[in-house]
Order: C-alpha cells, then sequence, then structure tokens
C-alpha cells in the first residue's frame, strides 16, 4: 500500500492533464460547430437556435451548483449531527 | 385451477433453499432460481391465470400483461446478477432475505387484484428491512428501524385507501383510477411513500448507504421500481404525478451535489431518476408509459452498475467518503471502467442504454407540447451528468491520489458488473429488443443526428462546468438536512416540550389539590389497604354461594 516507490501514473502527470485539457476544448468546440453540418431540430423554437444545448447545459449546471451552495449553508451540518 | 407456476412463489421456494443449503449446492440455488423464475415469467401468459377465493373476494395472485412482464423480467435478472455479485461474500440469511424481497417484488409485479399487491408490498418492506438490517452495524439498525417505520406508515395508508376504495366500488381489481376522493388519495400517497417521493424521500438516502455492499446492490433495484408499477398500473396519466416527479428530480440532483458518502450520492440519484418516471406517468400518454416503463428496466442496470461499483469500492477499502477515497482506478481498472459505463449511462449519454430510455420521455414530452417541462428536463439531464455522470467517477476513482491500493473486483463481483456493463451498451446500441417488450407500440429512432448532436453539446458542457466548477464543489464532512429533521429531531423536541408542559402543569395541580388527594388516599386505605374491606379473607362457603348465585342468575337470563 506504499505510494513511496511507485513512479507516478501516466494518468496524472501534468502534461497528460495538460494534453487532456487540449483534447476536451477541441472536442467542445468540434460538438458546437457540427451545427453547420447537421440541424438541430427546434422543437419549441431556442432549442434549434446554434449552441444552445451548450450553453442551456452550461448554464444549467452553473445554476444547480450555485443553488445546491446556497441550500448548503442552511442545511449543511456536521456528519455527527445525529449522533449516529 | 393453477395452469402456471406462481414465479414469486418459485423465486420464495428459492429464498428458502439457500437458508437451507451450503456449499456449492447453496451457490446453485443462488445461481439457478432466478433463472427459472426468468423462464416462468415468460410462462404466464396475458389475463389472469390464477383465481383464489378469499372471505367473498375473488383474489388474482397472478395476472399476465406485457407491462407486468417486463418488470417480472427485470426483477429477475437483477436478482440473478445481484446474487452472482453477492453469493461469495454476503452471509446466508442477507442472501436469502434478499431473494425474499425480489420474490415479494414479482408478486407485486403479477398482482391482480388489491389485496394481493398489500399482501406482497409488506412482505417487500418487512425482507427489505431485514437486508438493512444485515450491515451489521449500529448505524443501520438504527437506519433500519427508521425505515421499517416509514414503510409500516405507507403500508397502513395504503391499506385505509384499499378498504376504502373495496367498499365504494366493490370491487378489488388492479385498475387504472384517478386521486379524486380521500380512498384514492390514500392509494396513491402508500404508494408514493415507497417510490420516496416528497416530503419523505429520506428513508431511501437514510437506509440504503448503511446495507452492506452486496445488499445496497438489491435495495437500489425493487422497492421505488414496483413502486412505478404500481403508479402505471392505478394511476396513469394523473396530473399531480408531474409536479411530484419533477420536484424528485431536482431534489436528488441538488442534495447529491451536496454530499459527502458516495453510495448516499447513488441513493440521491435513485430518486431523482425515479422522478423522471413518476413524470412521465403523470403524462400519461402511451409514448410517456412505454418512456417509463423502459426507464425502469434500464435504470435497474445502471443503477445496480453503480452499486456494484461503489460495493467492490467499500468492500475492498472500508471506505465510502468522497473525502476519503480517489485516485483507485490505479488498481481497480474494472472497477473504474465499469462506474463509468454506469454513470454514464445514467446520464443518458449516446450509445448507453439511459439514452435510449429517457429519449422516450422527452419525445412523450415533446410531442404533448409541455414546453416548460421540456426544458427543465433537459436542464435535469445536465443535472444528471453533473451529479452521478461525473461527480461519483471523479471522486471515488481520480480527484486526488488517497494513498490507497486496493485489490480490484473478486471474480464474482467482476463478473457480475461486466455483465451489467455490457447489457448497459447493448441496450444504447440495439433498444429494439427492449422496445419490443414495452406494453404499447414503439416507432421510434432515438438516433437522428440533431438529436444526439443535441444531448452531446447537453452533456460535454455540463462536463466543462464541473471541471471549472470543481472548487465550489469540494466536498466537505457534512450532512445535509432533510425532511427527516422533523421526526429525528422535531418530534422529539415536540415531545420533550410537551412532557415538561405537563410535568409543569402537574405540580401546579398537586400543590392546589393536595387537602382532597390526602382525603382520597385515607379512603383508599380503609377500603384497599392491608387491613382494608377489600383485603380480608373471605370464607370458602361465602364464596361458593355467590358462585351459584351468579351462576344461576346467568342460567336464567340465558333462557329468558
Amino acid at each position: 500500500m506504499s505510494v513511496e516507490q511507485e513512479t507516478e501514473h501516466w494518468l496524472v502527470r501534468p502534461q497528460t492533464i495538460r494534453w487532456l485539457w487540449i483534447a476536451g476544448s477541441v472536442v467542445l468546440a468540434l460538438t458546437v460547430a457540427l451545427q453547420f453540418v447537421i440541424k438541430v431540430k427546434g422543437y419549441f423554437g431556442v432549442d434549434g437556435w446554434f449552441g444552445f444545448g451548450a450553453v442551456f447545459g452550461f448554464l444549467c449546471c452553473v445554476a444547480m451548483v450555485l443553488v445546491a451552495k446556497g441550500l448548503g449553508r442552511f442545511l449543511k451540518r456536521k456528519e455527527n449531527f445525529y449522533n449516529d | 385451477m393453477t395452469e402456471v407456476l406462481p414465479p414469486a412463489l418459485i423465486l420464495f421456494v428459492g429464498a428458502a433453499l439457500i437458508g437451507l443449503t451450503r456449499g456449492h449446492l447453496r451457490s446453485a440455488v443462488v445461481l439457478l432460481t432466478p433463472l427459472i423464475t426468468l423462464w416462468a415469467v415468460w410462462q404466464v401468459p396475458d389475463g389472469v391465470v390464477m383465481t383464489v377465493d378469499f372471505f367473498g373476494h375473488q383474489l388474482k395472485p397472478v395476472e399476465g400483461g406485457a407491462l407486468r412482464r417486463l418488470f417480472a423480467t427485470i426483477f429477475s435478472i437483477m436478482t440473478f446478477a445481484g446474487g452472482l455479485y453477492a453469493f461469495r461474500q454476503a452471509r446466508t440469511v442477507e442472501l436469502a432475505m434478499s431473494y425474499a424481497y425480489a420474490a415479494s417484488a414479482i408478486g407485486v409485479a403479477f398482482a391482480g387484484d388489491l389485496i394481493t399487491l398489500f399482501v406482497f408490498w409488506e412482505a417487500m418492506a418487512i425482507f427489505s428491512t431485514i437486508v438493512v438490517w444485515c450491515g451489521g452495524t449500529p448505524m443501520a439498525g438504527r437506519a433500519g428501524i427508521r425505515y421499517a417505520i416509514m414503510h409500516g406508515l405507507g403500508g397502513v395508508i395504503l391499506m385505509v385507501g384499499i378498504v376504502g376504495v373495496t367498499v365504494q366500488t366493490g370491487s378489488i381489481d388492479v385498475q387504472a383510477m384517478r386521486a379524486v376522493d380521500f380512498a384514492t388519495w390514500m392509494i396513491l400517497i402508500g404508494i408514493l411513500i415507497n417510490a420516496a417521493a416528497p416530503p419523505i424521500s429520506a428513508w431511501l438516502t437514510d437506509a440504503y448507504p448503511e446495507a452492506t455492499p452486496t445488499g445496497a446492490v438489491f435495495l437500489s433495484a425493487f422497492t421505488t421500481k414496483t413502486a412505478v408499477l404500481a403508479l402505471i398500473l392505478l394511476f396513469p396519466g394523473e396530473p399531480v404525478l408531474i409536479g411530484v416527479g419533477l420536484y424528485m428530480i431536482f431534489y436528488g440532483i441538488i442534495y447529491a451535489l451536496l454530499e459527502n458518502d458516495a453510495r448516499r450520492i447513488l441513493a440521491y440519484s435513485i430518486v431523482n431518476q425515479v422522478g423522471f418516471m413518476v413524470c412521465a406517468i403523470g403524462i400519461g400518454t402511451q409514448l410517456a408509459i412505454n418512456g417509463a416503463a423502459a426507464h425502469a428496466f434500464a435504470h435497474i442496470i445502471y443503477k445496480g452498475l453503480l452499486f456494484m461499483s461503489a460495493g467492490v469500492v467499500l468492500h475492498r477499502t472500508g471506505m465510502r467518503k468522497c473525502t476519503d477515497l480517489g485516485g483507485l482506478f490505479r488498481t481497480m481498472p474494472l472497477t473504474c471502467i465499469c462506474g463509468i459505463i454506469g454513470a454514464l449511462s445514467i446520464s443518458s449519454f449516446p450509445l448507453t442504454s439511459g439514452f435510449t430510455t429517457k429519449a422516450l420521455i422527452s419525445e412523450a414530452v415533446m410531442v404533448e407540447g409541455l414546453t416548460v417541462i421540456y426544458f427543465l428536463l433537459a436542464a435535469a439531464s445536465a443535472g444528471v451528468f453533473l451529479h452521478a455522470g461525473i461527480k461519483f467517477p471523479w471522486f471515488v476513482f481520480f480527484q486526488k491520489d488517497s494513498g490507497l491500493r486496493p485489490k480490484d473486483a473478486p471474480w464474482n463481483m467482476a463478473i457480475a458488473m461486466v455483465l451489467f456493463a455490457v447489457i448497459c451498451i447493448a441496450l444504447g446500441v440495439f433498444p429494439q429488443p427492449l422496445y419490443a417488450l414495452l406494453p404499447y407500440p414503439v416507432d421510434y429512432d432515438a438516433y437522428t443526428p440533431g438529436k444526439v448532436l443535441f444531448y452531446l453539446q447537453l452533456l460535454l458542457f455540463s462536463g466543462l462546468a464541473f471541471f471549472l466548477l470543481l472548487p465550489a464543489m469540494k466536498r466537505t464532512l457534512t450532512i445535509t438536512l432533510d425532511a427527516d429533521w422533523l421526526w429525528r429531531i422535531g418530534l422529539n423536541r415536540l415531545a420533550n416540550s410537551l412532557f415538561a408542559i405537563k410535568d409543569t402543569g402537574t405540580v401546579m395541580l398537586l400543590q392546589r389539590a393536595q387537602p382532597q388527594l390526602d382525603m382520597l388516599q385515607v379512603w383508599v386505605e380503609r377500603h384497599w389497604g392491608a387491613r382494608g374491606i377489600f383485603a380480608r379473607s373471605w370464607p370458602i362457603g361465602i364464596t361458593a354461594i355467590w358462585i351459584s348465585v351468579l351462576l344461576s342468575a346467568y342460567v336464567l337470563l340465558y333462557y329468558l
């Protein structure tokens, strides 16, 4: 179970992580750019706009994390709150 | 009278045999009974195939049908995979109880009348409580009691409703109804308690994470999904369910985001996923019901897979908190990959079972033109990816190096995980076999390029949001208050203050009434005290006379 001798796993090396961010950004850009080629059918109008899925998904997640953080201020308690 | 063997009976016999056998024979019972049950499920033809007279009511313990077959099929498959996952690790009593629990769920699936449904419903509550208790810790013990109380209460409410409906309609058949009066509302509430609907969702997230690694796999599958089936059978198109479902969806996401316990994250996401199904049942069109049923089918598999993955981690490390875990991908590659496949499926990523089944629900919402609900569900899909799709694998298998180097899954657990991971992908790539099992015909293609692209944008940018917001998601050693505060703390405080009021009141009253009480005491002493009239011994002769007087009075009255 010791961590001393083993070399760093390739997946956690800084250069791998940097590469992953670059590759990830390319994929993200591609999914939006593909909308030039593939038509997303908008069933309610706005959902067919260019990049709507990307913006909507991103903003919803930010909103949900913020709401969770806000609620957490009131609802979070120490683990042993119920004494068990 | 009986043309088919009731599938639930086979599994009950299997559960009993698990307790009676040892060694290889027991392993054979564990692995074969679910398969025999699955075979029997497919022998049940449509319609009522068995009736029993019961106090003037005709019970229908086995009634076939596409929807019932679908649920019984997935319950049998789940029992097989759960048994495979558990048979070398779980204690005999836990295995037997898990199988009896699964058998009860199959009993509910085929119940043609409300009384049979109720009996299996309660059996499920009893056996699942014992599975929770098998967790073996004092925490599991207390959580099990809270779980049992909640389900006992739900059972009483359901029974009240069933009696009411039976009295009003004279029929005990399981048939579609609306929540329009007291009795039907009681049935609806009784079922919704098992579906972990608000405000009593806490029983689920309280109890499931306290079970053993193997017990939680079984628990994740049956109770909430039998409730989904019961809702489809009894309340299709009940408008209240749309709101209830939406609440469950967002409740699950928000609470999972705040949670530190990996298995409790998964428990919250059960509530979230059942919310999608409940919402679809509320919409109630054929497409929506298909969606709810298909999603329940897929959900049992990927949720079972996620609990298996978390279970292996708990089994190997003894840890379940995100703050203690991390970096496990190094030594647990298989568990990690299976966990990721489960996580992608629950997030309805294209090419997984979640995508092909949840798309049916979205489509149903779209066809009905429910704009707001459509966008709420899309937002929720992003949220599922956030709280379960990335959060669970990230914090357990990556995140930081916790220094833990546990071994990967034992072989039986590994096979069970791989089996479910393969089904997750297979149903994502070839959904047609599942679509063919649905109660209504399906003419739907989930894979139009536009739809896939929309979901890829939605999900991948949610992923981006996750990694950008990581500092805000740092795990803390906390729990989150839920409605169960009301009965775990609130009721206690109320009772204490009521007792305090009672005590002060009693003291004041006693001071006022002291003289009268003294007189009462003297009077009592005179009659019933050690030398009182009633304490004296009586000659036997007098007693005999009294008895004969009373007897003759009785005989006389009897003849009159």
